[in-house]
């Protein structure tokens, strides 16, 4: 039982760093590559903007729960 | 890090350690969290009226995921959802409207801060008062059958339970039949319960899940599974609505909300596991700190006009 517990939170710590890697990396592409544009767009096409708003976070949340899903599978069958 | 919509400079980290939380939140008690979301972007600063469309924005993406999730597993009664839909946007419509007028008077921040530390007050005493009626019923045995089953149980039972049926024998046409959730119940209620939690999340932000899913639950009697996937998926429709609505009004930072959500995602993971070792009215009790924890951070920045 604690074996087990083990290996569940030692999948789950790695989980975490690449995930953390992962969300560094994305900060940069989103920050720096679009923080511009959005401003941008809120500035001067509020309706374009809020459009854009909403794909954006549906979007990330769609790739962001498969990341995590995958990445859970990927190591959970790695230590079983 | 700069944040060019809002004019704030908050730390990423702060944003991603926020959305954590808040995720271990909404996965462990099916609420978006903005009780804790709107009072912590206000203590880094951001205006009242960001912190709420910012909010709105982030539960876009928080209850999508989890929506999916519970209509794998049948939580989700669409009927009722969809009702709920209509009312709840008229809501969050009149609640935008009003945070407007008050940006105009130039009074937001004071008001709004008013009105959330008596709704989070609100929301804890009673809840408080609910769950520790319902366990010390449970210890004198009249539930004693329904309780055996610990959290796995489908029934669930509330000291509030005589209230919601006699809101279940109004007869006010048209009468509207729910077989998902096995109740029977006038459309007017539901319009209501939904208009008054759709205000709420358009002036506090947030989906307004720490009103909408215990009015579901104690108004409309609504099983609390069924209740928790109803209202994600509900929230789904009226936040994007919200979230659309106060954009268009320059209220949301879309670059605050994709940083805060990459923190809840893995949070809600961590709530969701956690749900398996408590039972129904000991989540409910467990609830009780956390809108107390956003009026005392709503408190402290009214009063010392302070941030981090």
């Amino acid at each position: 039982m604690k074996k087990g517990a083990a290996k569940s939170l030692r999948a789950f710590a790695i989980e975490l760093a690449i995930y953390a890697i992962l969300v560094i990396c994305y900060f940069f592409l989103v920050l720096h590559l679009l923080g511009e544009w959005l401003y941008h767009l809120e500035a001067h096409h509020r309706y374009v903007y809020a459009t854009v708003a909403l794909l954006l976070i549906a979007g990330q949340a769609i790739a962001l729960d498969a990341v995590t899903t995958l990445l859970f599978r990927f190591l959970r069958g790695r230590w079983r | 890090m700069f944040f060019p919509i809002s004019n704030t400079h908050i730390n990423p980290i702060y944003l991603v350690v926020v959305g954590f939380v808040i995720g271990i939140l909404g996965g462990f008690f099916g609420v978006g969290g903005s009780f804790i979301a709107g009072p912590a972007l206000r203590l880094m600063g951001v205006d009242w009226n960001y912190a709420v469309g910012t909010d709105l924005a982030h539960i876009v993406g928080k209850s999508i995921v989890a929506a999916r999730h519970h209509r794998t597993l049948g939580n989700v009664d669409f009927k009722l959802g969809l009702y709920m839909a209509l009312g709840t946007i008229a809501g969050a419509e009149g609640g935008a409207q009003s945070i407007q007028a008050l940006k105009r008077a130039g009074n937001v921040n004071t008001v709004v801060s008013f009105v959330a530390i008596v709704v989070y007050f609100s929301i804890a005493v009673f809840m408080l008062w609910e769950s520790q009626k319902t366990l010390r019923s449970d210890k004198k045995g009249s539930w004693k059958q329904s309780a055996a089953k610990g959290a796995q149980s489908k029934e669930d039972h509330s000291a509030f339970h005589p209230v919601t049926q006699s809101i279940q024998r109004l007869k006010i046409w048209p009468m509207i039949e729910l077989p998902t959730s096995g109740v029977r119940i006038s459309l007017w209620t539901i319009l209501l319960v939904a208009l008054v939690g759709g205000f709420f999340s358009g002036f506090l932000g947030g989906g307004a899940g720490y009103i909408r899913m215990p009015s579901m639950v104690y108004v409309l009697g609504i099983p609390t599974h069924l209740a928790v996937g109803t209202d994600l998926f509900e929230i789904v429709i009226s936040a994007s609505y919200g979230t659309f609505t106060h954009a268009v009004k320059g209220n949301v930072d879309i670059l605050i909300a994709l940083v805060m959500h990459t923190g809840a995602v893995i949070g809600a993971q961590i709530g969701v596991v956690a749900t398996q070792y408590f039972a129904g009215p000991k989540i409910r009790l467990a609830f009780v700190p956390l809108p107390l924890i956003g009026a005392a951070i709503v408190i402290y920045t009214l009063v010392t006009g302070h941030k981090l």
